[in-house]
């Protein structure tokens, strides 16, 4: 499976959910796939769209999904561990794994040789799913939070253009969908 | 007013609701006062980089968020700083434990006491360094307003001398 069309699988699946998407290729996609005002789209620092949505997660009671990345989840491992302590029943963490960086030239993550389900089992995650075909997202979005979602997707990037949004206007149309429904 | 008081009192008054927390020594009644109060929500993090994501969710989420941390995490922040916060212009009170400033006894935390406001410089964050509870008290409740007009991250530097 490519990596836009697991977004846009999952993305088809959800209705009022907030959605945190990581850095790079995958907020493309997904703004390519589905904009909307539920959507808030990184463009910069990778390795927080976990930690992101456990803060947007515990601030309000919507579901939060994350659309994270291996080699992201690689860079704020301790991330798990503070979204097990913290237990946020509205979190839905999706890690798209294509085992490579793949808005930088899809050079190798450690994803290939280490199981990243195993790591969120490790940490503790009682609600896992793990997806490597086809995706069946409505008992995800049943299951009580936080879940961890492993995807497995093709490397490669598809070819979307970049998000013509300013970082404030993705900021101030994603306040105003958060806070005044 | 006592040292820790003072911040404590400071963060309630401009209704900072959501506080991230790693420790440091000298912040430890601080985060005693925060975590036993029900107004507030307070998550420890494993690294202050982290704490700045969950603080920026939070803020998106309708919260005001602080970080209590030591200077020497400032320096794992660096990133999420400037692509995160000056990106989308995200307020943050930072109050930060200022170590290897005067009366450090430990010479392993000199160099990134030294560089801290060189870093905050570096990323224009504007940043205040209270002398004194009386003055803490007042310096941090300007800072939040800052912070929310501004779309900054604000900085409290607390000096060994301060406790």
């Amino acid at each position: 499976m490519e990596r836009i069309e697991a977004i846009k699988t999952i993305v088809e699946s959800l209705k009022i959910e907030l959605v945190i998407c990581n850095i790079g290729f995958p907020s493309r996609e997904l703004y390519q796939v589905k904009d909307s005002s539920t959507n808030f789209y990184m463009l910069g620092s990778m390795g927080m769209a976990s930690s992101i949505g456990l803060g947007l997660a515990m601030a309000q009671k919507r579901k939060v999904v994350v659309f994270d990345g291996d080699g992201s989840v690689l860079m704020n491992l301790g991330s798990l561990v503070t979204i097990y302590n913290q237990k946020p029943e509205n979190l839905i963490l999706v890690v798209l794994d294509n085992e490579c960086y793949g808005s930088t030239g899809s050079q190798c993550t450690y994803a290939s040789t280490v199981d990243l389900s195993k790591v969120a089992d490790a940490v503790g995650f009682q609600e896992k799913f793990f997806f490597s075909d086809d995706i069946d997202f409505q008992p995800v979005l049943n299951a009580e939070g936080p879940v961890f979602v492993h995807v497995k997707v093709k490397p490669g990037n598809a070819d979307v253009p970049v998000i013509p949004m300013k970082p404030d206007e993705i900021k101030e149309r994603f306040i105003k969908e958060v806070q005044e429904k | 007013m006592e040292s820790s008081q003072a911040v404590y009192e400071a963060l309630k008054e401009v209704g900072i609701n959501f506080i991230v927390s790693l420790p440091c020594v000298n912040l430890g009644k601080v985060m005693e006062l925060v975590e036993c109060d029900p107004e507030i929500i307070h998550v420890p993090v494993t690294r202050e980089e982290e704490g700045f994501g969950i603080c920026a969710g939070a803020y998106l989420g309708g919260k005001k968020p602080a970080i209590l941390m030591q200077n020497s995490g400032l320096g794992n922040s660096v990133n999420v700083l400037a692509s995160l916060y000056e990106l989308y212009h995200l307020p943050i009170l930072m109050v930060m434990s200022h170590r290897g400033t005067e009366g450090e006894f430990m010479n392993a935390q000199v160099p990134m006491g030294k560089a801290t406001p060189r870093v905050l410089e570096a990323l224009e964050i504007p940043y205040y360094n209270p002398k004194t509870p009386e003055d803490a008290f007042e310096v941090i409740k300007n800072a939040w307003n800052q912070a929310q007009s501004n779309g900054t991250p604000v900085g409290i530097l607390l000096d060994i001398s301060y406790w």
